[in-house]
């Protein structure tokens, strides 16, 4: 079965170099390819993937897209920022119709498959693809993509958005989206990268995205990833970041669409005193599969890091979260500190797995980390209701409350602003 | 134990024979009680002796199970009603341990719960304007800092905070039956007098007070129709309000050694 997925993934490398030739990105396939053969998919015993089985996704024979952005009119969703530069992807292709380049402060902002050479810089060198299968199985498949570039020195004050759509409607269709941030020295900056779909039944589609980002030394980077996708569609992602000396990076990962969902964030400290905020919220009904998987490496001294990541669970849907912090033997004065919080609002099957693993081999630091799944509180749902509110809108109060906890925190407003509308009216728990 | 009732008053609040407890655990062991529109009851007893338990059982704590007798509020049964139903009709408890509810503000939520009620009586939503507007007023008048409102729920609050935030949710939901549950202890001096100004100038002939404390003090200020003291989950002793002075002056032993037959005995 996982050979057979291997083959059907091999087909599309033909695919791709036949109906999209990009020459710039032709070496960075050969190796993908190389790579991606000496790999295998994750099987229930591969420990990194012991919670999530993608048998379901690798049995599915998925095919790249035909449907160019012209044939495909998805609606956009909101724009994130008045002002915003935006990048706009549809079925995996730049829509370079609906997208908003603003280039006048030196910014790069473009598409990856006519970017040229000394553009690609860094490409496929932050994010692993020769241990990860599925970012191997992304650069083997490169066709566009974004590609960000923020000078030495400057602050881009609009927001960078990059979306991407999804469509399937007759075949079961694969994209490979791929972001570049590469950020300068004192360079500041915020991305939002959004995920949208639809499907037609019986129809999904397959979303396998990896953003590589390299954070300069004391450059401050807010980065935002806001997953929506078809309740049908399959969702991978790897989030890799390496961050310079004295900077500061901040993503935060809102995980609300898809029926198996795997969202990796993996951040390496390359310079001292940098501080990372990783944070995310993850929303399942359903039968929804949602597995949130981090690794933080302190790989050097006197950095911090901070994690908190809060789940809500109803129906049968299964959380997972792994959250791995290395410290290393030279990282002295490491200050990290790890939450994992889940609701679980069912009694018919809601699941968490939740696996803290530190591993230190530096004797002066500093680590916490605690996890915690439990129900709404009864004594504050008493209140609510001595108060006058219905049951089920002081459960839906005290669930938004939880997850408010997350979503104050996103600095874009109008992001906020949307995620609080959705909440209040996603039906969460009630 | 009887106590005087104004023939011609009708009885908002009828406690009958009120048996409660958790688990295996009486509490409530046979409570009678009667309280007319108008009228302020207060409840004082030894810690321990129900008198929490009392009140979570009215307000509708599901903790709580009544294993006998009946309550009947404004002629209906209120142990048949949700919690909410029993807020929406009027009835509002300021808990002795008010919680926090971190991530809801202050404002949301009194705001969601004066709707809710308005809704249950069949009154329109109040808009945000009207609803400062309400909210400053009574601010004003139980003297609080405006930033509470924009806090999470009882988050942070000091002690002294808490219960006067209680007292003043009440004030804007604007109950007819209010049940206050050791609303004196953890004020100071002078946050007691402004708690009680707040709700003395709630008494009206339509509306009924429980009031529980260990102090006469309080008292004071809120000057009782009716003291009452609960022991071992019964009602032992009713008088007056120079019945609060004597037990402030003689201790609770005093009703033991009174009421022998009473406090010893067992249904
Ligand atoms: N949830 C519960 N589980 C077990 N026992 C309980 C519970 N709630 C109350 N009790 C017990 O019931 C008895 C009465 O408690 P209650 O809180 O009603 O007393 P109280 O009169 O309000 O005391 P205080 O003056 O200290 O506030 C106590 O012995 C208490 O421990
Ligand atoms: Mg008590």
């Amino acid at each position: 079965m996982v050979l057979e997925a291997k083959t059907n993934f091999l087909r599309q490398f033909e695919v791709v170099d036949r109906a999209w030739p990009v020459p710039t990105l032709a070496p960075y396939r050969q190796q993908g390819r190389a790579r991606f053969a000496a790999l295998a998919f994750p099987t229930p015993r591969t420990e990194d993937w012991r919670f999530t089985n993608v048998a379901p996704l690798l049995e599915t024979p998925f095919e790249l897209p035909v449907d160019s952005a012209s044939t495909v009119r998805l609606p956009l969703p909101p724009v994130a920022d008045a002002g915003a530069v935006r990048l706009v992807f549809v079925n995996g292709a730049f829509d370079r119709e609906r997208s908003e380049v603003d280039t006048s402060t030196g910014l790069v902002v473009e598409s990856l498959a006519t970017a040229g050479v000394e553009r690609l810089a860094q490409l496929d060198q932050v994010a692993d693809s020769s241990s990860q299968v599925f970012t191997a199985l992304n650069t083997s498949l490169l066709c566009d993509g974004a590609v960000v570039r923020i000078p030495d020195g400057a602050a881009i004050t609009p927001v960078i958005e990059v979306v991407w759509l999804s469509h399937a409607s007759v075949r079961n269709v694969t994209t490979q989206p791929r972001l570049l941030v590469v950020a300068g020295a004192h360079s500041r900056a915020t991305i939002v990268e959004r995920f949208w779909g639809t499907t037609t039944e019986p129809a999904t589609y397959f979303t396998n995205a990896v953003a590589e980002i390299a954070v300069g030394e004391h450059a401050v980077i807010d980065h935002y990833k806001v997953q929506q996708e078809a309740a049908a569609a399959y969702h991978v992602a790897n989030t890799q970041v390496v961050v310079g000396r004295g900077a500061n990076f901040t993503t935060h990962a809102v995980l609300l669409g898809g029926r198996l969902v795997r969202n990796e964030v993996r951040v390496r400290f390359a310079g001292e005193h940098a501080e990372a905020t990783v944070n995310g919220l993850y929303v399942g009904a359903g039968k929804q599969h949602i597995d949130n998987h981090t690794v933080i490496d302190h790989a050097v001294p006197h950095c911090a890091s901070h994690e908190l990541y809060k789940g809500i669970l109803t129906d049968q849907a299964h959380g997972v979260f792994n959250g791995k912090i290395f410290v290393r033997q030279d990282a002295q004065k490491t200050d990290a500190k790890q939450t994992n919080q889940t609701l679980l609002l069912s009694d018919d099957g809601a699941t968490i797995n939740t696996k803290p693993q530190l591993e230190i081999f530096a004797d002066d630091v500093k680590c916490t980390h605690g996890a915690t799944v439990g129900q709404l509180d009864a004594d504050q749902l008493f209140y609510l209701q001595s108060r006058g509110l219905a049951a089920a809108q002081a459960r839906r109060l005290l669930t938004f409350a939880f997850a408010n906890d997350i979503v104050h925190r996103i600095h874009v407003p109008a992001v906020r602003e949307e995620l609080e509308a959705l909440l209040v009216h996603r039906n969460l728990g009630s | 134990m009887e106590f005087p009732v104004g023939e011609k008053q009708t009885a908002m609040l009828t406690i009958t024979n009120l048996h409660a407890g958790v688990g295996d655990k009486k509490i409530l062991r046979g409570v009678n009680l009667q309280v007319n529109a108008g009228e302020v009851h207060a409840i004082m007893g030894p810690n321990g002796s129900g008198k929490s338990t009392l009140a979570g059982v009215l307000a509708g704590r599901e903790t709580f199970e009544v294993t006998e007798g009946e309550v009947l509020y404004e002629g209906k049964n209120l142990l048949a009603m949700d919690p909410e139903e029993r807020a929406a009709e009027g009835l509002f408890l300021a808990f002795q341990y008010p919680v926090e509810i971190p991530g809801v503000t202050n404002n949301y939520f009194l705001r969601a719960a004066l709707n809710a009620i308005r809704k249950h009586r069949g009154e329109p939503e109040v808009d945000a304007a009207a609803f400062l507007k309400l909210v400053k007023e009574k601010m004003r008048i139980l003297h609080m800092p405006e930033d509470l409102l924009k806090r999470s729920v009882n988050e942070g609050f000091s002690g002294g905070e808490k219960k006067r935030n209680e007292i003043f949710q009440m004030a804007v939901l604007d109950p007819k039956l209010c049940v206050l549950d050791e609303t004196d202890s953890g004020l100071d001096i002078d946050a007691l007098r402004v708690v009680a100004d707040g709700v003395n100038a709630l008494r009206s002939p339509h509306r009924a007070m429980i009031v529980i404390t260990h102090y006469q003090r309080l008292l004071q200020y809120i000057v009782p129709d009716f003291v009452h003291v609960l022991s071992e989950g019964r009602i032992v002793l009713s008088g007056g309000k120079e019945l609060a002075l004597e037990l402030e002056a003689r201790g609770y032993d005093w009703v033991k050694e009174r009421e022998p037959a009473l406090s010893g005995a067992r249904r």
